[in-house]
C-alpha cells in the first residue's frame, strides 16, 4: 500500500475505525528491497513506510502480511494465491493493477488514497456506471506467443486511452483456454489500455484454482459458493457498448519500442517512423518517444543490444512465468553483457520455484535469483536502471524513468525476455524454441 | 475541502498527449508518509537537470507560469499509476483546474477529491487554446463551475461536463466520506445480506 499512511491518518483525524477489518488485508510490496530478508531495509524512508504500515495495521486490527511474513508478496500475486480473490467480489486496492483480480470474475479496480480511506471507513465507494467493452480473442496461440502478447497486442490497437470509462470483458476461445495465471497477466494490464477494470467470466478453470486455498470456502460453503458463481457469467447474446476482435492465430510475440504501453509492435516489425502518426500530436509523441529511447524509426528492434533483463512484476512473476523463463534458460548461459534479474512475485512463488529447482537453472545460467517484491518494475526499492540503459522487462509500464531515471524499457513476455538475456540483444524466442 | 466556484487565471500549456502520473510525480517520491512537499518534485524529470538545477526551457520554470492556476494539457492526461500524489503535487504547486480533451479515469476521480477540477473540452477548442497561448503568454481564461462554462478571451463560452454529484461536492466543499458515513444503516443492511463474505481474520 504505497499511499496508505495518508489514508490511516485521515481516519485518525476523524476518529473513525476500520469498518470491516475481516474484509481487509495489507501487504508490503512496492518499496521493499529484493535482497536477502535477513538484512534490515537500508533506505530509511522505505523502512519508515514499511514500519508505519505494520503499526497502522496493528492499531486498526487489519491482518498484515508484512516484511517478514512467509506469505508476503506483491498483492496481486499473493491475494489470489491465498484464495482471497473470488468470483463476484468487488476488490479494491490503492494500486492501479488491481484489475488483475478480474481474472476470477471479480470486479476489481485501483483506487486513490482518498478512496482507500472511504473504503476502510465505510466499505463503500461512490462510482459512476462504467461502459462495457468486449475483447473477443478467438483461435489458438502459436508456440512462443503468450498471454502477455495478447494484452500488448490489444493495447497497441486500442491505445492507452482506448478503454477509458470501460470495464473490459475478455472472452472467446483463446481466453477460455488460458490458465488462471495467464488470465491474470491479461487482466493485470487492462489499466494500460485506460480501462477501469478487466474481467473474465469464471469457469471450471477458476473453481479448480481456488479450491482448497487458505481463504477459499470449505465443505458445504464451497458447494454453495460455486453454485452462486455459476450464475455470474455474461448471458448469451448480451450486447456491449464497444467490441474488438483479436485473431489469436495471427499473433506474434509483441514488444514495445516507445514510452507508453500502447507503443507496441510484433517483434519482427520495424520500429514505426514519426510519419506514421495519424496527426501532429501523435507524430510528435512518436518522435519524442524515439528520442528518449534513442531509436531510429524504420529499423528493427530485433538485435538491439540491452543491458538488463527483468523477469518479474505483478504481470509476470507467477510460477508459470518462471517455468517458461527457466525452460528457455535451461542449459544455456545469459550473455555476459546483460544483467538478468529473476524476481518471484511472492514468497510462495519463491518456495515453489525452489522446490522445482528453477532457481538452480537461473543461477547456472548466470541470472540473479532474488527475494519477492515489485523490484525493478518501479524504481523505488533500490532495484533500478541507470540513465541510458536498455531493459527488456516483463513488467507493465515503459513510461520515461519508470524503471529508473533515464532508463529505457522494452515490455515483452517472459519467453522474449529470457531469449533476449541469452542473446544479449532483443531476440525472437521462436528462433530458439 | 476547499470549495470551487469561479476561477480566472493564466494558463500553463503542456501540449503532450498521455502525460502519465509517473511524469507528474515519479515513484521515487512516493515513499513519503505525509502529503506535504510534493510540489517541488512536480514533473521533476522534465523540470530539473541531472544536477538538480532548473531546466530553463521547461514551462513550469518560466516566469509566466508563476501563480498560474490552470494547466492546459494533451489528450488522456493522468494515465498510469493510481497515485493520488499526482493531484496532491499539482494542487500544492497551485493548480486548481486542468483542461484537456480527455482524462484517465483514476486520475479524474483522484483530482475531484482534491478540489482539482478536470475540465474536458472538445479537441478543436483545445487546439485553439494551445494556439492562442502560443501567441499570448498571458492568456487568461475563466472557469465557472456553477454554469459549467469556460469563457475564452473573445467572450465565447464553451460548456463542459461535470458529474452532478462531484459538482455538488466541489461547489460546497463537501467531501465524499462525510456523505458516505450518513448511509451507515443501508451499509449495515447490505452487509447482513452477504453472510458468505470473506473473513481475512479467520483461516
Ligand atoms: S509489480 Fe509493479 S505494477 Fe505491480 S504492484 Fe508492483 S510496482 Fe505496481
Amino acid at each position: 500500500m504505497k499511499s496508505s499512511p495518508q489514508a490511516f491518518e485521515g481516519l485518525r483525524q476523524r476518529g473513525l475505525k476500520v469498518r470491516q477489518p475481516s474484509r481487509t488485508i495489507a501487504t508490503t510490496d512496492h518499496s521493499i528491497p529484493t535482497t536477502s530478508r535477513s538484512l534490515p531495509i537500508l533506505d530509511p524512508i522505505a523502512a519508515t513506510q514499511v514500519e508505519k504500515l505494520e503499526s497502522n495495521c496493528r492499531e486498526f486490527g487489519i491482518p498484515c502480511f508484512g516484511f517478514h511474513s512467509e506469505d508476503q508478496g506483491i498483492v496481486h500475486v499473493m491475494g489470489p494465491e491465498l484464495g482471497l480473490t473470488q468470483p463476484g467480489m468487488t476488490v479494491v486496492c490503492g494500486d492501479s493493477h488491481t484489475a488483475t483480480h478480474g481474472a476470477f470474475g471479480a470486479l476489481a479496480f485501483g483506487i486513490g488514497t482518498s478512496q482507500v480511506e472511504h473504503v476502510l471507513a465505510t466499505q463503500c465507494l461512490l462510482q459512476q456506471p462504467s461502459q462495457s467493452f468486449e475483447v473477443r480473442v478467438d483461435g489458438v496461440l502459436k508456440p512462443g506467443v503468450t498471454a502477455k502478447d495478447i494484452i500488448l497486442a490489444l493495447i497497441s490497437r486500442i491505445g492507452i486511452g482506448g478503454g477509458t470509462g470501460c470495464v473490459l470483458e475478455y472472452r472467446g476461445s483463446a481466453i477460455s483456454a488460458l490458465s488462471m495465471e495467464e488470465r491474470m497477466t491479461i487482466c493485470n494490464m487492462s489499466i494500460e489500455g485506460g480501462a477501469r477494470a478487466g474481467l473474465i467470466a469464471p469457469d471450471d478453470t477458476t473453481y479448480e484454482y481456488i479450491h482448497g486455498r487458505r481463504y477459499a470456502p470449505q465443505g458445504a460453503d464451497w458447494d454453495a459458493a460455486v453454485a452462486r458463481w455459476r450464475a455470474l457469467p455474461t448471458d448469451e447474446g448480451a450486447t456491449y457498448d464497444k467490441s474488438i476482435l483479436i485473431d489469436a492465430d495471427a499473433l506474434e510475440p509483441m514488444i514495445t519500442y516507445g514510452t507508453n504501453p500502447g507503443m507496441g509492435i510484433s517483434i519482427s516489425q520495424p520500429v514505426p517512423t514519426p510519419d506514421s502518426g495519424k496527426d501532429a500530436i501523435e507524430r510528435d509523441s512518436i518522435r519524442k518517444a524515439l528520442d528518449y529511447m534513442a531509436l531510429e524509426g524504420g529499423k528493427p528492434l530485433l538485435g538491439h543490444p540491452v543491458n538488463v533483463v527483468f523477469i518479474g512484476s505483478c504481470t509476470n512473476s507467477r510460477i508459470s512465468d518462471l517455468r517458461q523463463a527457466a525452460a528457455v534458460l535451461n542449459g544455456r548461459k545469459v550473455s555476459p553483457s546483460v544483467r538478468t534479474m529473476v524476481v518471484p512475485g511472492s514468497q510462495e512463488v519463491k518456495r515453489q520455484a525452489e522446490a522445482e529447482g528453477l532457481h538452480e537453472i537461473f543461477r547456472a545460467a548466470g541470472a540473479e535469483w532474488r527475494e519477492a517484491g515489485c523490484s525493478m518494475c518501479i524504481a523505488m526499492n533500490g532495484d533500478q536502471l541507470t540513465p541510458g540503459q536498455y531493459c527488456v522487462s516483463t513488467s507493465n509500464r515503459n513510461f520515461e524513468g519508470r524503471q529508473g531515471k533515464g532508463g529505457r524499457t522494452f515490455l515483452a513476455s517472459p519467453l522474449t525476455a529470457a531469449a533476449t538475456a541469452i542473446q544479449g540483444t532483443v531476440a525472437d524466442v521462436r528462433s530458439i524454441l | 475541502m476547499n470549495p470551487f466556484t469561479l476561477l480566472t487565471s493564466r494558463v500553463v500549456p503542456l501540449p503532450i498527449d498521455n502525460i502519465d502520473t509517473d511524469q507528474i510525480i515519479p515513484a521515487r517520491f512516493l515513499k513519503t508518509i505525509s502529503k506535504e512537499g510534493l510540489d517541488r518534485n512536480l514533473f521533476c524529470d522534465w523540470r530539473y537537470h541531472e544536477d538538480g538545477s532548473e531546466q530553463p526551457d521547461f514551462i513550469l520554470n518560466k516566469p509566466e507560469a508563476k501563480g498560474a492556476q490552470i494547466l492546459l494539457a494533451g489528450d488522456n492526461f493522468g494515465c498510469g499509476s493510481s497515485r493520488e500524489h499526482a493531484p496532491w503535487a499539482l494542487t500544492q504547486f497551485g493548480f486548481r483546474a486542468i483542461l484537456s480533451s480527455s482524462f484517465a479515469d483514476i486520475f479524474r476521480g483522484n483530482a475531484l477529491k482534491n478540489s482539482l477540477l478536470p475540465v474536458v473540452i472538445p479537441e478543436d477548442v483545445k487546439q485553439e487554446l494551445f494556439a492562442l497561448r502560443e501567441n499570448d503568454a498571458n492568456l487568461s481564461i475563466t472557469i465557472d463551475l456553477e454554469t459549467q462554462t469556460l469563457s475564452l478571451p473573445d467572450g465565447r463560452k464553451v460548456e463542459f461536463p461535470v458529474d452532478p454529484f462531484a459538482k455538488y461536492c466541489l461547489l460546497n466543499g463537501v467531501d465524499e466520506l462525510g456523505y458516505l458515513l450518513k448511509h451507515e444503516r443501508e451499509i449495515a443492511a447490505w452487509e447482513a445480506r452477504q453472510p458468505w463474505a470473506l473473513n481475512t481474520l479467520g483461516a
